[in-house]
């Protein structure tokens, strides 16, 4: 069964022409077809697909192939794409191409990867469940009367029900680790600054940070070298080469110290959850690593502080959708003004609309040192936190989610409860950190259960190899969900 | 409630969106429970604290003052909603 291998196992059945480009692609195409109705997808691109897959064909045929050559991928709806229009999951953005491809999009493609098509999400990335989407939520394939998480929520579904074999996603708060744990995932938000934005569509641009959904640590592993490294037009790139797939996963774990803080492993956190993290560190024990316990006194006050600096973050960024330049335009305007306002007010849903208050709200004169000043000075704080609790261990661990994937429906009449799931997420993006969360059990109702990996600035190679050790001694990462396998 | 409706109409003008009579009520709620929840952060103590913008404290990399791209002025508009004669077109302005 194709759809099941890796991405390794895929590379050699078609460096050894064993299988075609073409028939691998038109392989994941049927199955994205056949299961529309998990409703992964907003575009899927097959003339352009199949194109590019007989391309890499030829370069296979000659030996000129890489690591990812000929391997179909799907991109989240937020990268823009000069094929394929490029949504970001909001009407505002229905009917737009970009006149370019976002940094990752063009390396990815570089090292011969096909672009299947692009990936549902929360509205401009805004959301934990992907119901914020305009075109509609996305079901989990291992109860599809359950969100995937969010916001690559269509990025971890497909990659869960093996319509794509990897997907690219995006983190602000934990918009790649959560949906990872809901859909039993491997996903990696690397530091912020070793993946290029240049061409992601922005959100809150000192949190957001790309990454990948994959199935296991190796496939994490070829995905991050790939898309990562300097990039000349974000800033804010870091000028320092990704390590090699290698590097990234030959982690020799004895001696590695895991930092467990008392804040993640409270009473808030389903018991089962709980048991199965608890299970894996055991593992992880066996093979050399210790366990010490470190404390992220001011935890509970980054939900508050994200809940400031990103909305605020947003509501500037946003301000470019005025009807003008691309997006869409409001037909009954009579005045300048009228058509920024209403054009806004068409084009994006209502918890966009939210986000964009709060933040203008906490920049507005009067409240701005209250809020925004005062949110910066604790995202200090963390931020010291979490360098303090490195001096004592290498890689902090604790649960992704407090629980696993919540019902369809059940949390979108209360943002703040939706809020609340990325209470141990959202921290490391405030701290710019490195983070992975990988799948180490299932509930009572057999639902994903993800564990998350934090690391030091920059080290993405001790959670990628600690991942790795992990899934050689483990399964989870292999579990199919049943009707997809 | 420390919303009230004239804080959603001011801050709805000022991010430049347009909210209906019937629709304050709604946002007035959602507002007011996430600034309940953002709240939190007076309980903090911050004295001395150095604000934080950006988990890089370093400036930010400087490039020569030179041309780097072409003008694609015709491509970019592509994606506009209406333009003319390469000028992007809104409502008048002055009479």
């Amino acid at each position: 069964m194709l759809h099941l291998l890796s991405l390794r196992a895929l590379r050699e059945r078609l460096q050894k022409r064993e299988v075609s480009s073409v028939e691998l692609t038109k392989h994941f195409i049927d199955r994205i077809t056949k299961f529309s109705d998990l409703n992964a997808f907003i575009s899927v691109d097959e003339e352009g697909a199949l194109a590019g897959a007989k391309e890499a064909d030829n370069r296979l045929n000659k030996n000129e192939s890489g690591n990812l050559t000929g391997i179909p991928i799907a991109h989240k709806d937020i990268f823009c794409t000069k094929r394929l229009r490029t949504t970001c999951g909001s009407k505002m953005l229905s009917g737009f191409t970009a006149p370019y491809d976002a940094t990752v999009v063009e390396r990815l493609a570089n090292a011969g990867c096909v672009t299947i098509g692009k990936t549902n999400m929360d509205e401009f990335a805004m959301g934990s469940s992907n119901e914020t989407s305009f075109f509609g939520n996305v079901k989990n394939p291992w109860h599809t009367s359950r969100v995937p998480g969010g916001s690559s929520g269509g990025s971890a579904a497909s990659v869960a029900a093996r319509l794509i074999p990897a997907a690219t996603g995006t983190d602000t708060g934990g918009s790649i680790r959560q949906p990872a744990a809901f859909c039993g995932l491997t996903g990696l938000k690397p530091s912020y600054g070793r993946v290029s934005r240049y061409g992601m569509i922005a959100f809150a641009s000192s949190l957001d940070q790309g990454g990948a959904l994959t199935r296991s640590a190796e496939d994490s592993a070829i995905m991050f070298n790939a898309m990562g490294g300097f990039d000349p037009k974000d800033s804010t790139s870091i000028e320092r080469p990704v390590p090699s797939v290698n590097e990234l996963l030959d982690l020799d774990l004895r001696g590695l110290r895991l930092g467990l803080p008392t804040e993640f492993f409270d009473d808030s956190v389903d018991a089962a959850v709980l048991g199965s993290v608890r299970e894996a560190l055991q593992i992880l024990e066996k093979r050399g690593a210790r366990l010490v316990d470190v404390s992220l006194p001011n935890s509970a006050a980054g939900i508050p502080c994200y809940y400031v600096i990103a909305p605020a973050e947003a509501s500037s960024n946003l301000s470019r959708f005025d009807g003008v330049r691309f997006g869409h335009r409001s037909e009954q305007a009579d005045s300048l003004l009228d058509l920024y306002e209403c054009s806004r007010a068409e084009g994006f849903g209502e918890e966009v609309k939210r986000r964009i208050l709060i933040g203008t709200y906490v920049l507005s004169a009067g409240y701005y040192d209250a809020y925004y000043l005062k949110a910066q000075k604790i995202r200090r704080v963390i931020s010291d936190d979490f360098k303090k609790a490195f001096e004592k261990c290498d890689v902090i661990v604790g649960p992704t989610t407090p629980s696993t994937a919540f019902k369809i429906g059940e949390k979108t009449q209360d943002p703040v409860s939706m809020y609340l799931n990325d209470i141990f997420t959202n921290t490391v993006n405030l701290a710019g950190l490195p983070s992975l969360s990988m799948p180490v059990g299932l509930d009572g109702l057999g639902l994903p259960i993800g564990m998350q990996l934090i690391g030091r600035f920059m080290d993405e190679t001790s959670l990628i190899g600690t991942a790795h050790q992990f899934q050689l001694d483990t399964d989870w990462h292999e579990r199919c969900p049943e009707d997809f396998s | 409630m420390p919303i009230s409706e004239n804080d959603v109409t001011r801050v709805a003008r000022l991010a430049r969106l347009r909210i209906t009579e019937a629709e304050i009520p709604q946002y007035q709620a959602g507002l007011d429970g996430i600034l309940d929840l953002v709240t939190q952060l007076h309980e903090s103590v911050t004295d001395d604290i150095e604000p934080m913008a950006h988990p890089q404290d370093i400036s930010l990399r400087l490039r020569k003052d030179q041309v780097t791209e072409d003008d694609e002025r015709d491509l970019f508009q592509e994606c506009a909603p209406a333009v003319e004669s390469g000028l992007y077109l809104v409502p008048r302005v002055i009479e």
